[in-house]
């Protein structure tokens, strides 16, 4: 941020102030998106690992969360190790998983049928410390539990991603309470890339980034995950529409 | 008359008739010589097989049946009625006929087996009385004898039995009679002495003074863990279940099954899936022995670590998926099955299976979510092999902007006849706000034997 970097009084005191909080040496271990301009806008360059991020559906994906499943799978792709996916309702697809670079020989599927128990499954994933990455689907999240959640993640260094489902479109608007997550997003689909022939393109998604803990709220138009779990920025619908031109040109 | 088939049952035949009668009434009877001996070595297996899969208390019900306590091992199964299914169709598929009821007590589930016809019955917790009231008096496991004695004074049914002063009965046919009713009731305790062979690991402790609190309990479990472990690592076998049987003062027994992935010797990790479910354990006025047993043991293989030096340590997951089994949890990995049928090419596999690395062998995009099954829409579409101009799906109208297909997909008539010329042809499709959805075709749009010409909605793009 160049604010701060400008400015040695405020990083001095941000220095001090995660020293104060932060306990002896949490490592800041990032995962990065690999993509300079949504890296910016968050602490440390990249989603930070060892700590508890929320992602939602918008709009009609608040139910099925279709966007918001591929790009977790495509953050949980780029870890090493196994994967773990809590979840009540098993109707994720694991063909497109794969497509999304997340193999399916990494991940392990825990189903339980209430939604109390894919809080306990969680969390006891997060405190293994083994593991790639933990992802639970859940409804609700209360402040209590995602406090929790993230401290269990800091104390083995483990991502949880919370995957925000609910029932009910109207149920979206619990979205808007707080939790301890450290990031939060909300992907939404946005009509895809426009092809030079009849037929759909690559997929494109609305990134909001409505919460990041010592960071700024954002939101990107990206493409949808690539074979290794990439994401890319997408152009500008202008941009769009200029290729599509040239490679039409081109064809 | 020991027992009897169900064609001679119809023809008139019954337990506890003379041979003679028997043979007197049909010609031709079929009769075996009773093998007492025999069947009780059979149950006895039969006991010792249930001990391994379902429950640690499992004891024999001379002369024909298995007593099990259940408490506490049911959600491992997806709860009782699941479980007691599943145990009558396993003895089924091994030729057995068998009949499972659960109840509060040992009386009464005896009882509700033996005298009703249906294969499974399973008793709401608090309603024993309610229900055995209209059992026959020969279902409460009394000498025959006391039993023709009762049905001479007119007794027929456990309700009429229990309603009579107890006194008159007692000073005629001793305090039998009363016992049972009581046990069946549930007013008086009967523990179930678990069935143990020669060669099951197990070790004991007893105490002068009845435990009771949770830590005690946990440093209990603690002792007999090393001493269990000690004694596998002697025959060099680990374990892949272990049972804790509790006896408390009361002359009750609780028990605690602890199930693992792999054989494990490992001192901390079998402690901590034990004492993981400790707050189960009621220790009512106290504990006065803590036994554990170890069911299931299989060789334990001994492997040297990898040096981080030279790879990276593969981290094993299985004691997280241990703690996961033992609290009921379902777990799981996809694997790729050779089918081109959607539904069929995802199968589930164990998560310790070993890691093959296929892939699905497509490079059409696949839909994230899936329906559990596909839904109707209403689509308007130019046959044969346009994808839909519009369609409806759950009450709202969407107008499709772009689409993809058909990739066809033919059905496979080596699993079911029936699909010998069923096709399906999908479609991805892009509605005005960007929605994608995987929709399908009944049939090639063109002959009718291939499909109804319907539209269905599969999946939801991400």
């Amino acid at each position: 941020m160049p604010i701060t970097a400008a400015n040695p009084v405020i990083s001095e005191l941000q220095d001090r102030i995660r020293r104060l909080e932060g306990g002896t040496a949490r490592k800041c271990e990032v995962l990065s998106f690999g993509i300079a301009e949504i890296d910016a806008k968050l602490p440390g360059g990249g989603l930070a690992r060892g700590a508890l991020h929320e992602v939602a559906g918008g709009g009609a994906d608040a139910v099925h969360g279709a966007a918001a499943a591929l790009f977790v799978a495509g953050i949980v792709a780029r870890t090493k190790g196994d994967v773990l996916w809590c979840l009540t309702r098993p109707d994720l697809f694991a063909p497109a998983l794969a497509q999304a670079g997340l193999h399916h020989d990494r991940v392990i599927y825990v189903e339980a049928d209430r939604e109390e128990d894919v809080l306990t499954n969680f969390e006891e994933g997060l405190r293994f410390g083994g593991l790639g990455a933990v992802v639970a689907e859940l409804v609700r999240l209360p402040m209590t539990a995602s406090r929790r959640l993230q401290l269990a993640a800091e104390a083995s260094g483990t991502i949880g991603i919370a995957l925000r489902r609910w029932r009910r479109p109207m149920e979206a608007a619990d979205f808007g309470q707080p939790t301890a997550a450290t990031t939060r997003w909300r992907i939404s689909v946005l009509p895809s890339e426009p092809l030079p022939v009849p037929g759909i393109g690559r997929a494109r998604w609305l990134a909001e980034l409505i919460r990041a803990r010592a960071g700024e709220a954002a939101e990107f138009e990206i493409g949808a995950c690539d074979a290794t779990g990439r994401i890319s920025l997408s152009p500008h619908a202008v941009n769009g529409q200029d290729q599509a031109r040239r490679s039409r040109n081109f064809a | 008359m020991a027992a009897v088939d169900p064609a001679a049952f119809k023809a008139g035949v019954r337990i506890g008739m003379p041979a003679a009668k028997a043979q007197a009434m049909i010609s031709g009877l079929h009769l075996v010589d009773a093998d007492p001996r025999g069947d009780a070595s059979s149950i006895e297996r039969l006991a010792l097989w249930m001990l391994r899969q379902y429950t640690p208390v499992v004891a024999m019900d001379s002369p024909d049946g298995i007593v099990m306590d259940t408490e506490g091992a049911d959600h491992l199964r997806g709860g009782e009625l699941p479980m007691l299914t599943g145990l009558v169709n396993a003895l089924r598929g091994h030729g057995l006929h068998a009949r499972g009821a659960i109840a509060d007590t040992w009386g009464s589930a005896h009882a509700m087996a033996r005298a009703t016809r249906r294969e499974v019955i399973i008793v709401p917790v608090g309603e024993t009385a309610k229900s055995v009231v209209d059992l026959p008096i020969s279902s409460l496991r009394l000498p025959s004898d006391i039993v023709s004695g009762l049905a001479v004074l007119g007794f027929r049914t456990v309700g009429e039995l229990s309603t009579t002063p107890r006194a008159p009965l007692a000073l005629r046919f001793g305090p039998e009679v009363g016992r049972r009713l009581d046990q069946m009731f549930g007013r008086v305790v009967e523990p179930i002495d678990p069935i143990r062979t020669a060669d099951l690991i197990e070790v004991t402790r007893s105490f002068s003074e009845p435990i009771g609190a949770a830590e005690t309990i946990a440093k209990y479990i603690g002792k007999l863990v090393v001493e269990l472990c000690a004694a596998l690592e002697m025959r060099g076998q680990g374990v892949r279940r272990a049972d804790l049987i509790i006896y408390r003062v009361d002359n009750t027994l609780q028990s605690l099954r602890a199930g693992t992935a792999k054989s494990v010797r490992d001192i901390p990790r079998l402690t901590k899936l034990l004492c993981s479910s400790i707050e189960n354990i009621d220790p009512g006025f106290g504990i006065e022995k803590l036994s554990l047993a170890a069911t299931m043991i299989e060789p334990f293989e001994e492997k040297q670590s990898i040096s981080s030096l030279v790879e990276e340590t593969i981290v094993d997951v299985t004691p997280l998926l241990d703690s996961f089994g033992n609290r009921g949890q379902r777990m799981y990995r996809l694997a790729p099955v050779e089918s081109d049928v959607p539904e069929r090419n995802v199968g589930r596999v164990s998560p310790i299976a070993a890691k093959l690395g296929q892939a699905w062998p497509t490079r059409w995009p696949r839909p994230s979510r899936m329906l559990a099954r596909p839904e109707r829409i209403e689509v308007i579409a130019v046959t044969p092999d346009h994808p839909p101009a519009s369609m409806t799906w759950r009450g709202r109208r969407r107008r499709i902007k772009r689409g993809d297909g058909p990739e066809r997909v033919f059905g496979e008539w080596w699993v079911r006849s029936s699909e010998m010329e069923a096709v399906r042809d999908y479609y991805s499709v892009e509605d005005e706000d960007g929605n994608r959805f995987w929709v399908y075709r009944s049939g090639d749009g063109v002959d009718p034997a291939t499909g109804t010409a319907k539209w269905f909605l599969h999946g939801i793009y991400g």
